[in-house]
């Protein structure tokens, strides 16, 4: 393992199967009464979320406190960041404060990775601007494998807004790691332009697509991320794109339908696709908690370059 | 020790078992994996020959629980816990292949107590070499054997190593 978790591109898939067993362990954990262990007692685990989150935020934290870890969230909003201190300096502070590890959002590509050169804890990205998302795509990768039994030749499409979304560069990155088939999905203005690069295939056609599935990845239509318009209108998108019942339908039977959430009911899903039992939503959410408690201990356990 | 001599261990341990606690009503057994787990589950099988009844085994895995977490060079290999039944109450036996140090089955301890309240927990050990750090002692011994500090003790089970053996290498 490296030192740190940037991206799925520093990850070989042998790292990534390590992940995905030592969660398995991890999963058990979180069916018990006490659900708790005390792996890492004494370490202190800083989430520094400079972009709104909830549902990363607080699985992070559920992750660290599983593994008796001491956790600081620390945000934006009524900090000193709001006061106009720059990140190398608030960094400086966690760092003086004792931080054995950093749970980074952020708002800005590549903000993560200048972490590491100022600070000597670990740094964990939990999404930074459009460039990654790692630790989302890691728990998408173990619900597939943990619902479908293999990654190995699984088809996997990946619906909507591709050129904003840092879950699916980290998704396909992965998945194409791991010999999967992916196939990205949307219009053509929010499939990105580099995209030969990724190993994928794309199309503009999702019920041509949808025949062929074994998983079928959508996307949150991110408004807040469109300086353009980049299509018509949001019911125009939910026309040509949305996932309705109709269209879950031309699935193979068995296959799933995964969000990484918050999700628009109506737009790019319609309501009761997302309550379907073949929606696992909720499942990616549980195992997160799992996937994450899995990196810290993988990242904290072993010692940092000092004792073998 | 030979293949015959873990076995007459094994089974010798399962007429103790059964003798200490007055049959295997609430005995349950619980390895330590790796290998303790292959060990409780023939112990489990000799207390099934002699007596008759079904003993429930489990798989605890004390990475969690290790009090020298980073001190290690590297996160240590995580394996699986599976206890499918409850422990409150219960008579846990805990199984391991070799007593050294003795932090292995305080962590065990630990574990145990998390997953709930048992009524007694006893030690079985194929193996007892000494240098404990920790007051803690094995009920069920599968043979004493007398080791330096830096010894390499190796506990192979057939299921695991293709064969049963117990090797005693010196420190070079």
């Amino acid at each position: 393992m490296n030192e740190h978790l940037l991206s799925m591109h520093d990850l070989s898939a042998t790292d990534v199967t390590r992940i995905l067993d030592t969660a398995e362990s991890f999963r058990e954990v979180g069916t018990r009464v006490i659900k708790k262990v005390p792996a890492l007692r004494g370490r202190t685990v800083v989430n520094f979320f400079l972009e709104n989150s909830t549902r990363t935020r607080i699985s992070f934290e559920l992750a660290a406190k599983r593994l008796s870890a001491d956790v600081i969230n620390f945000s934006a909003g009524g900090s000193s960041v709001a006061k106009g201190e720059s990140l190398k300096d608030t960094a400086l502070t966690l760092q003086a404060m004792g931080a054995d590890a950093i749970v980074i959002r952020h708002s800005s590509s590549g903000s993560p990775l200048q972490l590491t050169r100022w600070v000597d804890a670990h740094v964990l990205n939990a999404g930074d601007g459009t460039h990654e998302h790692p630790t989302q795509g890691l728990l998408d990768l173990y619900t597939m494998r943990e619902k479908l039994g293999r990654l190995e030749g699984l088809r996997v499409g990946i619906v909507g807004d591709v050129l904003h979304s840092r879950v699916a560069r980290s998704l396909s990155f992965g998945l194409v790691k791991m010999g999967a088939e992916v196939t990205l999905v949307g219009p053509p203005t929010l499939i990105p332009p580099d995209v030969s690069a990724w190993g994928v295939q794309v199309s503009y056609d999702i019920e041509g697509v949808l025949p062929k599935l074994d998983v079928c990845y959508v996307l949150r239509v991110q408004r807040e991320r469109q300086r353009l318009e980049y299509f018509p209108s949001v019911r125009e998108y939910a026309r040509l794109f949305g996932i309705t019942r109709d269209r879950v339908a031309l699935m193979p039977e068995g296959g799933l339908i995964m969000h990484p959430g918050p999700m628009n009911r109506g737009v790019e899903i319609d309501s009761d696709v997302a309550d379907l039992p073949r929606s696992v939503i909720e499942e990616q959410v549980t195992n997160g908690i799992a996937v994450r408690m899995a990196l810290l201990f993988l990242l904290l356990g072993g010692a940092k370059g000092e004792v073998a | 020790m030979q293949p015959d001599d873990v076995r007459r261990a094994l089974t010798r341990i399962a007429h103790e078992i059964l003798e200490r606690d007055k049959g295997a009503a609430d005995v349950v057994l619980v390895g330590i994996a790796d290998r303790g787990d292959d060990l409780a589950r023939r112990l489990a099988e000799e207390v099934r020959r002699i007596e008759g009844p079904e003993v429930p085994v489990g798989v605890l895995d004390i990475t969690f629980y290790r009090d020298d977490i980073g001190m290690r060079a590297d996160a240590p290999e995580v394996h699986e816990t599976r206890i499918p039944f409850d422990v409150s109450g219960k008579v846990v036996v805990l199984v391991d292949d070799v007593l050294f140090t003795g932090r292995t089955i305080r962590s065990a301890m630990d574990a145990l107590m998390d997953l709930g309240r048992p009524r007694k927990i006893q030690l079985a050990v194929l193996v007892d070499r000494g240098h404990r750090e920790l007051p803690i002692r094995a009920d069920f011994v599968g043979k004493n054997v007398p080791t330096g500090r830096a010894d390499d003790v190796r506990v192979l089970v057939a299921e695991l190593d293709g064969e049963d053996a117990v090797v005693v290498e010196g420190a070079r």
